[in-house]
């Protein structure tokens, strides 16, 4: 079983499905993916894999017509009790009423999250001072003037220029990369232990990005806190994470260290996925200039179709006919510390 | 591939028929800020401020900066989609001859609008839901009275298959269709009247991985097949190389360099380029050597530094740099720099050419 000192977050099984007219959308479709404190995470996929609703699954979030259809998000949450020793308590979130006291205490608390685009995740008619003092104030016990001291602190630990002013400032007044790292500020105001990062900088330009990819790994120094990194971009993944966890269709396909993902993938959708990127030594060294990438054939199939077998298999070039398209693949250990959900490592483990 | 590169000076080159297929000369294109009552110019945002460059038959140039450097703008003023403010766009059109595409009419414009074409980043918003894909496709076609009837279909047709998707689709409207089929309708619109020159505004950027790969690959299937001429523009530097031949890289509405690809990404010349590289994500996790780190932010074109728009935010900057604009200067034949130091800098590319 997991070690309870390191494990975060263990999700199991988890279900999402989407009840809508057209048919039922399982976003997320029997995921397993486990957290450790003080390390990143990294989810990896294209779109409408499931990786963003996975994490808003982990703070009750789903919009409707989703809901969390079945499964186990365990949060282990170290509480500081009185007499100053640190004990862990287990949450199962899935259980929590998501409008509930207990969740509402997680959030901002003990998860926190950064999203895509910095201007929707901000009010724009509030400062930037009020919306961080609201986290500080809801969680912790201290005065407007302390929140707003924690705030200015906070400000200058995300490397914001001038804490004391833009403290006063409103969301327009920010730049893009500015915006990102008052959202980040807000976000670790009460010093959580698990932050989601929802693509945080797909919206900025790779300069910026690079800015906010630096933050935020000296905060993770700084803070110890966990981070879940979602995302598309592989480049960002080899970056940030240290371990991977490759969605397709509301599954976790392929999770092991991030060395690992990129030297030895194992499954054909992860290798397809780094054939498919252009790499820039290639491309320089190369003279021929009819060079192709290799793309993955077809496309993602439509969220309402229900493929039998493994949801890969239409696109895969190393499909196993009769096998591939019948029976679904399940999570095999195909070395140490290496999941694979493929039938070319069933066979070899049977 | 034709990428005899014009070693001349990118204004100097002028009535010569056989020059590049399309030469922009010091364009320029300006946004009025207005303020008050009577809406008086207060002041200018410099989108694009005096660009040079040309592009030559059958080659992709690629475009690149960050966003609000006036790439896009600089695609749109090629089309004339926007009037310039200054400047000249010489194009040599297969009807029209050797033309200034900045002072066309607009029945001139119309007839240059067959043969240079653009590609629009979001599959999403440049179609229109109410059409299906034969009035999509064939709307330039019908514009232009080039085809109608049975010969506009089989144009449709035709154009459909020859961007991967089945001519029986033609009735579909755009909604039934994923992001990248739907860039693929977007092509298959651009490429119906054979256009020679494309303009690609982010074609990819909008794409998952895997399907920005297919449409890639596709984009230079066409290229060879019909010999078109691309101009790139992206931000992304990888898919940039991937495409490109040559590659322009521009900050605050100014080209700062221009390379060939394997020049500029090996040995860079302008800081911002070592910069821009140094920031891109690499799909490898073996520790990296030290990155350069921009501080600061892009210049506001509405007020820009004095002297070298980067000087403020350069690691390299001396006291020249913030008095004086640097000349766009061709160094070794082919690489244009726009810096001071230019000549005395060694900069770290994103790869290394043994």
């Amino acid at each position: 079983m997991a070690d309870m000192t390191n494990t975060l977050v263990e999700i199991k099984d988890l279900h999402t499905y989407f009840y809508l007219a057209e048919g039922v959308v399982r976003a997320v479709d029997g995921v397993d993916l486990t957290l450790k404190r003080g390390r990143t995470l990294g989810v990896v996929g294209e779109s409408g894999c499931g990786k963003s609703i996975t994490s808003l699954s982990l703070l009750q979030l789903v919009p409707p017509p989703g809901r969390i259809e079945s499964g186990e998000i365990l949060f282990y949450k170290s509480v500081q009790r009185s007499n100053a020793n640190e004990t862990v308590d287990v949450v199962n979130i899935t259980a929590l009423d998501p409008k509930g006291k207990e969740i509402r205490d997680i959030r901002g608390n003990y998860i926190s999250m950064v999203f895509q685009e910095p201007m929707t995740a901000m009010i724009p008619v509030r400062t930037i001072g009020q919306q961080i003092t609201e986290t500080i104030i809801l969680h912790q016990h201290v005065s407007r003037q302390e929140a707003r001291e924690l705030a200015i602190d906070m400000l200058a630990r995300v490397k914001m220029s001038r804490p004391q002013q833009v403290v006063d400032d409103y969301p327009f007044q920010l730049s893009g990369g500015m915006r990102q790292r008052a959202v980040i500020a807000m976000a670790l105001s009460c010093q959580p232990s698990l932050l989601i990062a929802d693509e945080p900088t797909t919206a900025l330009d790779v300069t910026t990005e690079a800015q906010i990819l630096e933050l935020m790994r000296s905060l993770q120094k700084e803070f110890g806190m966990a981070i879940m990194y979602i995302t598309h971009n592989l480049g960002v993944i080899a970056e940030m994470a240290d371990e991977v966890a490759v969605m397709y269709m509301g599954k976790v396909v392929e999770q092991t260290d991030v060395k690992t993902v990129f030297l030895n993938p194992l499954h054909p959708y992860t290798r397809g996925l780094l054939a498919s990127i252009p790499q820039l030594n290639e491309t320089i060294a190369q003279t021929d200039r009819s060079r192709r990438l290799q793309a993955i054939k077809g496309m993602v199939p439509d969220p309402y179709t229900r493929l039998t077998g493994c949801p890969f298999a239409p696109r895969c070039p190393a499909v196993i006919p009769d096998l591939c398209d019948k029976v679904e693949p399940k999570n095999v250990l195909a070395e140490s510390g290496h999941f694979v959900r493929c039938h070319l490592y069933t066979e070899a483990a049977s | 591939m034709p990428v005899q590169d014009n070693q001349k000076n990118p204004s100097a080159a002028e009535s010569d028929s056989t020059g590049p297929l399309l030469e922009v000369i010091d364009l320029k294109k300006y946004f009025p800020i207005r303020r008050g009552f009577f809406k008086r110019i207060i002041g200018n945002v410099k989108a694009v401020d005096e660009v040079s460059f040309h592009v030559n038959e059958g080659e992709t140039l690629g475009l690149v900066g960050e966003s609000g450097c006036g790439k896009t703008t600089t695609g749109r003023c090629i089309l004339r989609a926007i009037d310039p403010t200054a400047g000249r766009i010489m194009y040599q059109d297969s009807v029209l001859g050797r033309i200034d595409i900045a002072r066309l009419d607009k029945e001139q414009i119309r007839i240059v609008h067959r043969s240079i074409r653009m590609i629009f980043q979001d599959p999403y918003a440049s179609l229109n839901p109410r059409m299906t894909l034969q009035e999509i496709v064939g709307a330039p076609l019908r514009a232009m009275g080039i085809a109608k009837g049975k010969d506009l279909e089989e144009i449709v047709a035709h154009m459909l298959e020859l961007v991967g998707l089945r001519p029986e689709y033609m009735r579909r409207y755009p909604h039934a269709f994923s992001g990248g089929q739907r860039q693929r309708i977007g092509l298959a619109r651009a490429l119906a009247p054979s256009p020679t020159f494309v303009v690609c505004d982010e074609p990819v950027s909008a794409l998952d991985v895997s399907v920005q790969a297919q449409i890639l690959n596709l984009l230079k299937e066409l290229q060879e097949k019909m010999g078109l001429t691309y101009l790139f523009v992206a931000h992304d530097l990888s898919v940039v190389a991937h495409i490109s031949d040559r590659v322009a890289v521009m900050y605050v509405g100014k080209i700062v360099e221009l390379a060939s690809t394997a020049e500029l990404f090996s040995n860079p010349k302008h800081p911002y380029t070592e910069a821009l590289m140094s920031a891109i994500p690499r799909p490898d996790p073996s520790p990296r050597e030290k990155r350069v780190l921009l501080t600061g932010e892009v210049a506001n074109p509405a007020n820009p530094p004095s002297g070298c728009y980067f000087h403020p935010r350069c690691m390299y900057a001396k006291e020249i740099c913030s008095a004086q604009e640097p000349a766009f200067e061709e160094i070794t034949p082919g690489h244009y720099v726009k810096c001071h130091r230019a000549r005395e800098l060694s900069l770290t590319g994103a790869v290394r050419v043994s």
